[in-house]
Protein backbone atom coordinates (compact mmCIF):
# COMPACT_ATOMS: atom_id res chain seq x y z
CA UNK A 1 0.00 0.00 0.00
CA UNK A 2 1.52 3.26 -1.04
CA UNK A 3 1.16 6.14 1.27
CA UNK A 4 -0.97 8.97 0.02
CA UNK A 5 1.16 12.06 -0.21
CA UNK A 6 -0.41 15.45 -0.18
CA UNK A 7 0.69 17.90 -2.82
CA UNK A 8 1.60 20.31 -0.09
CA UNK A 9 4.02 17.86 1.50
CA UNK A 10 5.51 16.97 -1.85
CA UNK A 11 6.08 20.65 -2.57
CA UNK A 12 7.89 21.16 0.72
CA UNK A 13 10.04 18.09 0.06
CA UNK A 14 10.86 19.32 -3.41
CA UNK A 15 11.88 22.79 -2.26
CA UNK A 16 13.99 21.46 0.61
CA UNK A 17 15.73 18.83 -1.50
CA UNK A 18 16.46 21.21 -4.37
CA UNK A 19 17.80 23.83 -1.97
CA UNK A 20 20.18 21.33 -0.38
CA UNK A 21 21.12 19.82 -3.73
CA UNK A 22 21.96 23.21 -5.22
CA UNK A 23 23.94 24.17 -2.13
CA UNK A 24 26.07 21.04 -2.43
CA UNK A 25 26.48 21.49 -6.16
CA UNK A 26 27.18 25.20 -5.85
CA UNK A 27 31.01 25.06 -5.68
CA UNK A 28 31.04 23.19 -8.98
CA UNK A 29 28.51 25.53 -10.56
CA UNK A 30 30.45 28.56 -9.34
CA UNK A 31 33.71 27.17 -10.73
CA UNK A 32 32.10 26.64 -14.13
CA UNK A 33 30.62 30.16 -14.11
CA UNK A 34 33.90 31.73 -13.02
CA UNK A 35 35.69 30.04 -15.89
CA UNK A 36 33.70 32.24 -18.29
CA UNK A 37 34.53 35.51 -16.54
CA UNK A 38 37.50 37.81 -16.98
CA UNK A 39 40.00 37.80 -14.12
CA UNK A 40 38.68 41.15 -12.89
CA UNK A 41 35.08 39.97 -12.95
CA UNK A 42 36.07 36.79 -11.14
CA UNK A 43 36.99 38.69 -7.99
CA UNK A 44 34.33 41.40 -8.31
CA UNK A 45 32.66 42.44 -5.08
CA UNK A 46 29.70 41.86 -5.00
CA UNK A 47 30.20 38.57 -6.87
CA UNK A 48 28.73 38.43 -10.35
CA UNK A 49 26.35 35.55 -10.79
CA UNK A 50 25.04 35.41 -14.34
CA UNK A 51 25.24 38.93 -15.65
CA UNK A 52 28.79 39.40 -16.82
CA UNK A 53 30.48 39.39 -20.21
CA UNK A 54 30.84 35.72 -20.98
CA UNK A 55 34.20 34.92 -22.47
CA UNK A 56 36.07 31.83 -23.63
CA UNK A 57 39.39 33.56 -23.31
CA UNK A 58 40.50 31.61 -20.20
CA UNK A 59 40.22 28.30 -21.97
CA UNK A 60 42.48 29.54 -24.74
CA UNK A 61 44.97 30.95 -22.24
CA UNK A 62 45.13 27.71 -20.25
CA UNK A 63 45.75 25.65 -23.34
CA UNK A 64 48.32 28.05 -24.68
CA UNK A 65 50.27 28.59 -21.49
CA UNK A 66 50.49 25.06 -20.21
CA UNK A 67 49.67 22.78 -23.11
CA UNK A 68 46.53 21.42 -21.47
CA UNK A 69 46.03 18.84 -24.21
CA UNK A 70 49.19 17.01 -23.21
CA UNK A 71 47.97 16.55 -19.62
CA UNK A 72 44.55 15.54 -20.85
CA UNK A 73 46.12 12.97 -23.11
CA UNK A 74 48.22 11.63 -20.21
CA UNK A 75 45.08 11.33 -18.08
CA UNK A 76 43.25 9.47 -20.82
CA UNK A 77 46.16 7.08 -21.41
CA UNK A 78 46.75 6.44 -17.71
CA UNK A 79 43.12 6.06 -16.66
CA UNK A 80 42.08 4.20 -19.81
CA UNK A 81 45.17 2.01 -20.01
CA UNK A 82 45.13 0.99 -16.37
CA UNK A 83 41.42 0.21 -16.45
CA UNK A 84 41.58 -1.85 -19.64
CA UNK A 85 44.63 -3.77 -18.44
CA UNK A 86 42.90 -4.38 -15.11
CA UNK A 87 39.77 -5.68 -16.83
CA UNK A 88 41.78 -8.03 -19.04
CA UNK A 89 43.49 -9.50 -15.98
CA UNK A 90 40.38 -9.51 -13.79
CA UNK A 91 37.78 -11.03 -16.13
CA UNK A 92 39.25 -14.54 -16.13
CA UNK A 93 39.83 -14.41 -12.39
CA UNK A 94 36.34 -13.17 -11.60
CA UNK A 95 34.85 -15.64 -14.05
CA UNK A 96 36.51 -18.60 -12.43
CA UNK A 97 35.64 -17.46 -8.92
CA UNK A 98 31.99 -16.93 -9.85
CA UNK A 99 31.46 -20.13 -11.81
CA UNK A 100 33.99 -22.59 -10.44
CA UNK A 101 34.07 -21.58 -6.80
CA UNK A 102 36.28 -23.56 -4.47
CA UNK A 103 36.60 -23.57 -0.73
CA UNK A 104 39.25 -20.92 -0.96
CA UNK A 105 37.38 -18.51 -3.24
CA UNK A 106 36.04 -16.45 -0.37
CA UNK A 107 39.45 -16.19 1.26
CA UNK A 108 41.05 -15.13 -2.00
CA UNK A 109 38.42 -12.45 -2.56
CA UNK A 110 38.85 -11.09 0.95
CA UNK A 111 42.61 -11.17 0.65
CA UNK A 112 42.43 -9.23 -2.62
CA UNK A 113 40.27 -6.66 -0.87
CA UNK A 114 42.82 -6.42 1.93
CA UNK A 115 45.53 -5.37 -0.53
CA UNK A 116 43.32 -2.38 -1.36
CA UNK A 117 43.50 -1.33 2.29
CA UNK A 118 47.28 -1.04 2.28
CA UNK A 119 48.00 2.67 2.85
CA UNK A 120 49.86 4.00 -0.14
CA UNK A 121 52.19 6.10 1.96
CA UNK A 122 53.43 2.96 3.71
CA UNK A 123 54.92 1.68 0.48
CA UNK A 124 55.78 5.03 -1.08
CA UNK A 125 59.54 4.74 -0.89
CA UNK A 126 59.84 1.16 -2.18
CA UNK A 127 57.68 1.99 -5.17
CA UNK A 128 59.61 5.20 -5.74
CA UNK A 129 62.87 3.26 -5.60
CA UNK A 130 61.63 0.51 -7.92
CA UNK A 131 60.44 3.17 -10.34
CA UNK A 132 63.91 4.72 -10.39
CA UNK A 133 65.56 1.31 -10.79
CA UNK A 134 63.39 0.35 -13.73
CA UNK A 135 63.36 3.81 -15.30
CA UNK A 136 59.63 4.14 -14.76
CA UNK A 137 59.64 7.46 -12.92
CA UNK A 138 57.59 10.04 -14.82
CA UNK A 139 56.47 7.54 -17.45
CA UNK A 140 52.90 6.75 -18.41
CA UNK A 141 53.52 3.01 -18.45
CA UNK A 142 54.69 3.14 -14.84
CA UNK A 143 51.52 4.87 -13.72
CA UNK A 144 49.35 2.57 -15.80
CA UNK A 145 50.83 -0.37 -13.90
CA UNK A 146 50.55 1.16 -10.43
CA UNK A 147 47.01 2.44 -10.88
CA UNK A 148 45.96 -0.84 -12.45
CA UNK A 149 47.27 -2.61 -9.35
CA UNK A 150 45.54 -0.35 -6.86
CA UNK A 151 42.22 -0.73 -8.67
CA UNK A 152 42.54 -4.42 -9.51
CA UNK A 153 40.85 -5.59 -6.28
CA UNK A 154 37.84 -3.37 -6.98
CA UNK A 155 37.67 -4.53 -10.59
CA UNK A 156 37.79 -8.21 -9.59
CA UNK A 157 35.15 -7.63 -6.93
CA UNK A 158 32.76 -5.76 -9.15
CA UNK A 159 33.07 -8.28 -11.96
CA UNK A 160 32.63 -11.11 -9.48
CA UNK A 161 29.37 -9.66 -8.15
CA UNK A 162 28.09 -9.13 -11.69
CA UNK A 163 29.12 -12.58 -12.88
CA UNK A 164 27.48 -14.19 -9.88
CA UNK A 165 24.16 -12.82 -11.01
CA UNK A 166 24.43 -14.74 -14.26
CA UNK A 167 22.56 -18.02 -13.72
CA UNK A 168 24.98 -20.94 -13.82
CA UNK A 169 22.34 -23.19 -15.37
CA UNK A 170 22.63 -21.37 -18.67
CA UNK A 171 26.34 -22.16 -18.80
CA UNK A 172 25.68 -25.77 -17.91
CA UNK A 173 23.07 -26.03 -20.64
CA UNK A 174 25.60 -24.69 -23.14
CA UNK A 175 28.13 -27.23 -21.90
CA UNK A 176 25.58 -30.03 -22.29
CA UNK A 177 24.98 -28.93 -25.84
CA UNK A 178 28.67 -29.50 -26.45
CA UNK A 179 30.00 -25.96 -26.29
CA UNK A 180 33.72 -25.82 -25.62
CA UNK A 181 35.08 -23.59 -22.89
CA UNK A 182 36.06 -21.02 -25.49
CA UNK A 183 32.64 -21.04 -27.13
CA UNK A 184 30.98 -20.93 -23.76
CA UNK A 185 32.87 -17.81 -22.82
CA UNK A 186 32.58 -16.19 -26.23
CA UNK A 187 28.96 -16.84 -27.14
CA UNK A 188 27.14 -17.45 -23.88
CA UNK A 189 28.92 -15.62 -21.12
CA UNK A 190 30.20 -12.52 -22.88
CA UNK A 191 26.87 -11.17 -24.12
CA UNK A 192 25.43 -11.53 -20.62
CA UNK A 193 28.50 -10.07 -18.97
CA UNK A 194 28.91 -7.00 -21.16
CA UNK A 195 26.74 -4.66 -19.07
CA UNK A 196 28.60 -5.61 -15.90
CA UNK A 197 31.98 -5.21 -17.57
CA UNK A 198 30.94 -1.83 -18.96
CA UNK A 199 29.86 -0.60 -15.52
CA UNK A 200 33.11 -1.82 -14.00
CA UNK A 201 35.06 -0.09 -16.74
CA UNK A 202 33.20 3.16 -16.15
CA UNK A 203 33.62 3.35 -12.38
CA UNK A 204 37.25 2.33 -12.43
CA UNK A 205 38.05 4.79 -15.18
CA UNK A 206 36.65 7.49 -12.91
CA UNK A 207 38.63 6.28 -9.89
CA UNK A 208 41.81 6.11 -11.97
CA UNK A 209 41.20 9.57 -13.45
CA UNK A 210 40.91 11.11 -9.99
CA UNK A 211 43.75 9.19 -8.35
CA UNK A 212 45.96 11.80 -6.72
CA UNK A 213 48.60 10.13 -4.59
CA UNK A 214 50.70 8.18 -7.05
CA UNK A 215 50.10 10.58 -9.91
CA UNK A 216 51.44 13.44 -7.79
CA UNK A 217 54.40 11.55 -6.39
CA UNK A 218 55.60 9.59 -9.39
CA UNK A 219 55.37 12.14 -12.19
CA UNK A 220 57.17 15.32 -13.10
CA UNK A 221 56.82 17.08 -16.44
CA UNK A 222 56.43 14.31 -19.00
CA UNK A 223 53.78 11.91 -17.72
CA UNK A 224 51.83 14.24 -15.45
CA UNK A 225 48.07 13.82 -15.79
CA UNK A 226 45.41 16.42 -15.00
CA UNK A 227 45.58 15.87 -11.23
CA UNK A 228 49.20 17.05 -11.27
CA UNK A 229 48.45 19.78 -13.80
CA UNK A 230 45.84 21.27 -11.46
CA UNK A 231 48.21 20.94 -8.50
CA UNK A 232 50.63 23.22 -10.36
CA UNK A 233 48.12 26.03 -9.71
CA UNK A 234 48.69 25.72 -5.96
CA UNK A 235 51.27 28.52 -6.07
CA UNK A 236 49.19 31.50 -7.18
CA UNK A 237 50.53 34.05 -9.60
CA UNK A 238 48.62 37.33 -9.77
CA UNK A 239 44.98 37.07 -10.70
CA UNK A 240 44.29 33.50 -11.64
CA UNK A 241 40.78 32.55 -10.47
CA UNK A 242 39.27 32.52 -13.94
CA UNK A 243 42.14 30.51 -15.35
CA UNK A 244 42.09 28.11 -12.42
CA UNK A 245 38.35 27.69 -12.97
CA UNK A 246 38.76 27.04 -16.67
CA UNK A 247 41.47 24.45 -16.03
CA UNK A 248 39.35 22.84 -13.30
CA UNK A 249 36.25 22.77 -15.44
CA UNK A 250 38.12 21.04 -18.24
CA UNK A 251 39.58 18.51 -15.81
CA UNK A 252 36.30 17.55 -14.17
CA UNK A 253 33.73 17.96 -16.95
CA UNK A 254 34.31 14.62 -18.70
CA UNK A 255 34.24 12.76 -15.41
CA UNK A 256 31.12 14.53 -14.12
CA UNK A 257 29.29 13.38 -17.21
CA UNK A 258 30.58 9.81 -16.91
CA UNK A 259 29.91 9.91 -13.19
CA UNK A 260 26.23 10.61 -13.66
CA UNK A 261 25.96 7.35 -15.55
CA UNK A 262 27.73 5.39 -12.88
CA UNK A 263 25.94 6.39 -9.66
CA UNK A 264 24.41 2.94 -9.24
CA UNK A 265 27.74 1.19 -9.77
CA UNK A 266 29.30 3.41 -7.16
CA UNK A 267 27.44 1.66 -4.38
CA UNK A 268 28.28 -1.78 -5.70
CA UNK A 269 31.87 -0.96 -6.52
CA UNK A 270 32.84 0.73 -3.29
CA UNK A 271 30.97 -1.32 -0.72
CA UNK A 272 32.00 -4.70 -2.10
CA UNK A 273 28.44 -5.97 -2.14
CA UNK A 274 27.91 -5.20 1.53
CA UNK A 275 25.11 -2.71 0.88
CA UNK A 276 22.35 -3.54 -1.55
CA UNK B 1 29.45 -30.13 -10.91
CA UNK B 2 32.89 -28.78 -11.69
CA UNK B 3 35.25 -31.28 -13.24
CA UNK B 4 38.93 -31.67 -12.46
CA UNK B 5 39.62 -30.11 -15.82
CA UNK B 6 37.59 -26.98 -15.21
CA UNK B 7 39.13 -26.66 -11.76
CA UNK B 8 42.65 -26.47 -13.07
CA UNK B 9 41.47 -24.12 -15.81
CA UNK B 10 39.93 -21.95 -13.13
CA UNK B 11 43.19 -21.87 -11.23
CA UNK B 12 45.02 -20.84 -14.37
CA UNK B 13 42.60 -18.01 -14.97
CA UNK B 14 42.96 -16.74 -11.47
CA UNK B 15 46.75 -16.91 -11.51
CA UNK B 16 47.62 -13.57 -13.19
CA UNK B 17 45.47 -11.50 -10.82
CA UNK B 18 46.62 -13.40 -7.74
CA UNK B 19 50.30 -13.33 -8.65
CA UNK B 20 50.23 -9.63 -9.50
CA UNK B 21 48.47 -8.63 -6.31
CA UNK B 22 50.72 -10.88 -4.26
CA UNK B 23 53.76 -9.18 -5.77
CA UNK B 24 52.22 -5.74 -5.33
CA UNK B 25 51.58 -6.49 -1.69
CA UNK B 26 54.71 -8.40 -0.68
CA UNK B 27 57.56 -6.71 -2.53
CA UNK B 28 57.01 -3.13 -1.30
CA UNK B 29 55.92 -4.36 2.12
CA UNK B 30 59.09 -6.35 2.64
CA UNK B 31 61.15 -3.42 1.37
CA UNK B 32 59.41 -1.03 3.77
CA UNK B 33 60.04 -3.44 6.65
CA UNK B 34 63.67 -3.76 5.60
CA UNK B 35 64.21 0.00 5.41
CA UNK B 36 62.42 0.54 8.69
CA UNK B 37 65.20 -1.27 10.52
CA UNK B 38 67.96 0.63 8.80
CA UNK B 39 69.56 4.05 8.93
CA UNK B 40 69.19 5.21 5.36
CA UNK B 41 69.34 8.79 4.05
CA UNK B 42 70.11 8.81 0.32
CA UNK B 43 70.64 12.59 0.27
CA UNK B 44 73.24 12.48 3.05
CA UNK B 45 76.22 10.51 1.76
CA UNK B 46 78.14 11.40 4.91
CA UNK B 47 75.80 9.25 7.00
CA UNK B 48 76.62 5.58 6.64
CA UNK B 49 73.62 3.35 6.04
CA UNK B 50 73.39 0.61 8.60
CA UNK B 51 71.32 -1.65 10.77
CA UNK B 52 69.68 0.14 13.71
CA UNK B 53 67.14 -2.36 15.06
CA UNK B 54 63.99 -0.74 16.42
CA UNK B 55 65.64 2.66 16.66
CA UNK B 56 63.51 4.18 13.87
CA UNK B 57 60.31 2.91 15.47
CA UNK B 58 61.22 4.48 18.77
CA UNK B 59 62.40 7.72 17.21
CA UNK B 60 59.29 8.05 15.08
CA UNK B 61 56.92 7.92 18.04
CA UNK B 62 59.14 10.04 20.28
CA UNK B 63 59.70 12.81 17.74
CA UNK B 64 57.94 16.05 18.57
CA UNK B 65 55.81 15.92 15.43
CA UNK B 66 54.37 12.46 16.04
CA UNK B 67 51.63 13.10 18.61
CA UNK B 68 50.43 16.30 16.97
CA UNK B 69 50.11 14.39 13.71
CA UNK B 70 48.12 11.62 15.39
CA UNK B 71 45.88 14.27 16.90
CA UNK B 72 45.40 15.99 13.55
CA UNK B 73 44.63 12.66 11.91
CA UNK B 74 42.04 11.74 14.52
CA UNK B 75 40.37 15.17 14.42
CA UNK B 76 40.26 15.22 10.64
CA UNK B 77 38.96 11.68 10.23
CA UNK B 78 36.57 12.00 13.17
CA UNK B 79 35.27 15.39 12.06
CA UNK B 80 34.73 14.36 8.48
CA UNK B 81 33.04 11.13 9.60
CA UNK B 82 30.70 12.96 11.98
CA UNK B 83 29.69 15.52 9.34
CA UNK B 84 29.24 13.04 6.51
CA UNK B 85 27.29 10.53 8.61
CA UNK B 86 24.94 13.04 10.28
CA UNK B 87 24.23 14.99 7.12
CA UNK B 88 24.31 11.83 5.04
CA UNK B 89 21.51 10.28 7.09
CA UNK B 90 19.43 13.48 6.98
CA UNK B 91 20.02 13.93 3.27
CA UNK B 92 19.25 10.29 2.49
CA UNK B 93 15.94 10.57 4.36
CA UNK B 94 15.11 13.76 2.49
CA UNK B 95 15.97 12.27 -0.89
CA UNK B 96 13.87 9.22 -0.10
CA UNK B 97 10.74 11.39 0.14
CA UNK B 98 8.45 11.78 -2.85
CA UNK B 99 9.29 14.94 -4.79
CA UNK B 100 9.57 16.43 -8.23
CA UNK B 101 12.87 16.08 -10.03
CA UNK B 102 14.33 13.49 -7.68
CA UNK B 103 16.76 12.21 -10.33
CA UNK B 104 18.21 15.66 -10.92
CA UNK B 105 18.63 16.37 -7.20
CA UNK B 106 20.43 13.06 -6.78
CA UNK B 107 22.84 14.03 -9.53
CA UNK B 108 23.48 17.42 -7.93
CA UNK B 109 24.20 15.80 -4.57
CA UNK B 110 26.50 13.11 -5.94
CA UNK B 111 28.53 15.40 -8.21
CA UNK B 112 31.27 16.39 -5.69
CA UNK B 113 32.39 12.77 -5.45
CA UNK B 114 33.51 12.89 -9.06
CA UNK B 115 35.62 16.02 -8.69
CA UNK B 116 39.30 15.18 -8.54
CA UNK B 117 40.85 15.93 -5.11
CA UNK B 118 43.32 18.50 -6.42
CA UNK B 119 40.53 20.46 -8.09
CA UNK B 120 38.22 20.50 -5.10
CA UNK B 121 41.04 21.45 -2.74
CA UNK B 122 42.28 24.30 -4.94
CA UNK B 123 38.83 25.63 -5.74
CA UNK B 124 37.92 25.69 -2.06
CA UNK B 125 41.25 27.17 -1.07
CA UNK B 126 41.20 30.02 -3.56
CA UNK B 127 37.77 30.75 -4.90
CA UNK B 128 35.92 30.14 -1.63
CA UNK B 129 38.28 30.39 1.33
CA UNK B 130 40.62 33.14 0.20
CA UNK B 131 40.43 35.85 2.89
CA UNK B 132 40.40 38.73 0.37
CA UNK B 133 38.78 37.60 -2.84
CA UNK B 134 37.11 34.38 -1.73
CA UNK B 135 33.37 34.06 -2.01
CA UNK B 136 33.04 33.33 1.70
CA UNK B 137 34.96 36.54 2.44
CA UNK B 138 32.47 38.46 0.27
CA UNK B 139 29.64 36.82 2.17
CA UNK B 140 31.16 37.64 5.55
CA UNK B 141 31.71 41.28 4.54
CA UNK B 142 28.14 41.48 3.22
CA UNK B 143 26.94 40.70 6.73
CA UNK B 144 29.42 43.17 8.15
CA UNK B 145 31.72 40.56 9.66
CA UNK B 146 35.48 40.26 9.36
CA UNK B 147 36.40 37.59 6.81
CA UNK B 148 37.88 34.43 8.27
CA UNK B 149 41.41 33.55 7.21
CA UNK B 150 40.31 29.97 6.75
CA UNK B 151 43.42 27.97 6.01
CA UNK B 152 45.68 29.60 8.58
CA UNK B 153 43.25 30.54 11.37
CA UNK B 154 41.05 27.45 11.34
CA UNK B 155 43.10 25.09 9.17
CA UNK B 156 41.67 21.85 10.50
CA UNK B 157 38.11 23.02 10.19
CA UNK B 158 38.82 24.10 6.61
CA UNK B 159 40.37 20.75 5.79
CA UNK B 160 37.45 18.91 7.36
CA UNK B 161 34.98 21.02 5.36
CA UNK B 162 36.74 20.30 2.08
CA UNK B 163 37.02 16.59 2.75
CA UNK B 164 33.44 16.36 4.01
CA UNK B 165 32.17 18.04 0.86
CA UNK B 166 33.97 15.38 -1.16
CA UNK B 167 32.70 12.43 0.88
CA UNK B 168 29.17 13.50 1.77
CA UNK B 169 27.89 12.22 -1.61
CA UNK B 170 29.35 8.78 -0.94
CA UNK B 171 27.75 8.51 2.49
CA UNK B 172 24.44 9.86 1.20
CA UNK B 173 24.32 7.47 -1.72
CA UNK B 174 25.07 4.38 0.37
CA UNK B 175 22.62 5.41 3.10
CA UNK B 176 19.97 6.22 0.52
CA UNK B 177 20.38 2.76 -0.97
CA UNK B 178 19.97 1.29 2.49
CA UNK B 179 16.91 3.42 3.33
CA UNK B 180 15.20 2.38 0.14
CA UNK B 181 15.32 -1.23 1.25
CA UNK B 182 13.34 -0.36 4.40
CA UNK B 183 9.90 -1.88 4.47
CA UNK B 184 7.56 1.10 4.32
CA UNK B 185 4.72 -0.87 5.91
CA UNK B 186 6.63 -1.02 9.13
CA UNK B 187 6.86 2.76 9.18
CA UNK B 188 3.22 3.12 8.34
CA UNK B 189 2.22 0.77 11.12
CA UNK B 190 4.28 2.81 13.55
CA UNK B 191 2.72 6.00 12.26
CA UNK B 192 -0.78 4.63 12.70
CA UNK B 193 0.05 3.54 16.23
CA UNK B 194 0.83 7.16 16.86
CA UNK B 195 4.60 7.04 17.09
CA UNK B 196 5.95 10.58 16.62
CA UNK B 197 8.50 11.15 13.80
CA UNK B 198 11.46 11.31 16.17
CA UNK B 199 10.56 7.95 17.69
CA UNK B 200 10.04 6.42 14.26
CA UNK B 201 13.47 7.66 13.30
CA UNK B 202 15.13 6.43 16.46
CA UNK B 203 13.50 3.01 16.71
CA UNK B 204 12.93 2.01 13.10
CA UNK B 205 15.03 3.97 10.61
CA UNK B 206 18.27 4.22 12.58
CA UNK B 207 18.44 0.52 13.55
CA UNK B 208 17.75 -0.38 9.94
CA UNK B 209 20.61 1.87 8.84
CA UNK B 210 23.09 0.71 11.46
CA UNK B 211 24.81 -1.76 9.15
CA UNK B 212 25.10 0.70 6.30
CA UNK B 213 26.42 3.34 8.70
CA UNK B 214 29.04 0.92 9.98
CA UNK B 215 30.15 0.19 6.43
CA UNK B 216 30.30 3.87 5.52
CA UNK B 217 32.38 4.55 8.63
CA UNK B 218 34.83 1.74 7.88
CA UNK B 219 35.27 2.47 4.18
CA UNK B 220 35.56 6.21 4.69
CA UNK B 221 38.01 5.76 7.54
CA UNK B 222 40.31 3.80 5.28
CA UNK B 223 40.15 6.47 2.58
CA UNK B 224 40.26 9.41 5.01
CA UNK B 225 43.32 8.06 6.83
CA UNK B 226 45.23 8.43 3.59
CA UNK B 227 44.02 11.81 2.27
CA UNK B 228 46.98 13.45 0.66
CA UNK B 229 46.27 15.74 -2.28
CA UNK B 230 43.93 17.92 -0.23
CA UNK B 231 46.76 18.77 2.17
CA UNK B 232 49.43 18.83 -0.52
CA UNK B 233 47.81 21.65 -2.49
CA UNK B 234 46.24 23.65 0.35
CA UNK B 235 48.66 24.00 3.24
CA UNK B 236 51.47 21.62 2.36
CA UNK B 237 51.28 20.37 5.92
CA UNK B 238 51.70 23.82 7.46
CA UNK B 239 49.45 25.42 10.10
CA UNK B 240 49.07 22.16 11.99
CA UNK B 241 47.47 20.15 9.21
CA UNK B 242 50.14 17.49 9.12
CA UNK B 243 48.39 14.15 9.34
CA UNK B 244 50.22 10.90 9.93
CA UNK B 245 50.12 10.19 6.20
CA UNK B 246 51.56 13.58 5.39
CA UNK B 247 54.23 13.30 8.06
CA UNK B 248 55.41 10.00 6.60
CA UNK B 249 55.38 11.48 3.10
CA UNK B 250 57.57 14.36 4.29
CA UNK B 251 59.99 12.04 6.06
CA UNK B 252 60.30 9.73 3.08
CA UNK B 253 60.29 12.00 0.05
CA UNK B 254 60.96 15.54 1.22
CA UNK B 255 63.72 14.93 3.74
CA UNK B 256 64.55 11.46 2.41
CA UNK B 257 64.98 10.00 5.86
CA UNK B 258 63.88 6.66 4.50
CA UNK B 259 64.48 4.57 7.60
CA UNK B 260 62.44 6.82 9.85
CA UNK B 261 59.69 7.27 7.26
CA UNK B 262 59.47 3.54 6.67
CA UNK B 263 58.99 2.90 10.38
CA UNK B 264 56.15 5.45 10.21
CA UNK B 265 54.81 3.61 7.18
CA UNK B 266 54.69 0.38 9.14
CA UNK B 267 52.67 2.14 11.84
CA UNK B 268 50.27 3.45 9.19
CA UNK B 269 49.88 -0.05 7.74
CA UNK B 270 49.11 -1.50 11.16
CA UNK B 271 46.59 1.28 11.85
CA UNK B 272 44.81 0.75 8.52
CA UNK B 273 44.72 -2.99 9.11
CA UNK B 274 42.94 -2.60 12.42
CA UNK B 275 40.13 -0.80 10.60
CA UNK B 276 40.28 -3.20 7.68
CA UNK B 277 39.76 -6.28 9.84
CA UNK B 278 36.35 -5.01 10.95
CA UNK B 279 35.36 -4.16 7.39
CA UNK B 280 36.47 -7.54 6.09
CA UNK B 281 34.37 -9.31 8.71
CA UNK B 282 31.21 -7.58 7.53
CA UNK B 283 32.02 -8.11 3.86
CA UNK B 284 32.92 -11.73 4.53
CA UNK B 285 29.66 -12.42 6.32
CA UNK B 286 27.80 -10.95 3.41
CA UNK B 287 29.58 -13.27 0.98
CA UNK B 288 28.19 -16.32 2.78
CA UNK B 289 24.63 -15.06 2.56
Amino acid sequence: MARAVTTQRKTINTIAAWAVGLLIFFPILWTILTSFKTEAQAINDPPLFLFFDWTLENYAVVQERSDYMRFLWNSIIIAGGSTLLGIIIAVPAAWSMAFVPSRRTKDILLWMLSTKMLPAVGVLYPIYLLFIQFGLLDTRIGLVIVIMLINLPIIVWMLYTYFREIPGEILEAARMDGASLREEILYVLTPMAVPGIASTLLLNFILAWNEAFWTLNLTAAKAAPLTAFIASYSSPEGLFYAKLSAASTMAIAPILILGWFSQKQLVRGLTFGAVK
Amino acid sequence: MATQHSRSAARMMMAPAVVLLLGWMLVPLIMTLWFSFRRYMPLRPDIEPGWVGFDNYVRFVTSSSFWPSVQVTLITVGGALAITIVFGVLLAMLLDQPMWGQGVVRILVIAPFFVMPTVSALVWKNIFMDPINGLLAHLWRFFGADPVVWLSDVPLLSLILIVSWQWLPFATLILLTAIQSLDSEQLEAAEMDGAPPLKRFWFIILPHLSRAITIVILIQTIFLLSIFAEIFVTTGGAFGTRTLTYLIFQRVLESQNVGLGSAGGVYAIILANIVAIFLMRIVGKNLDA
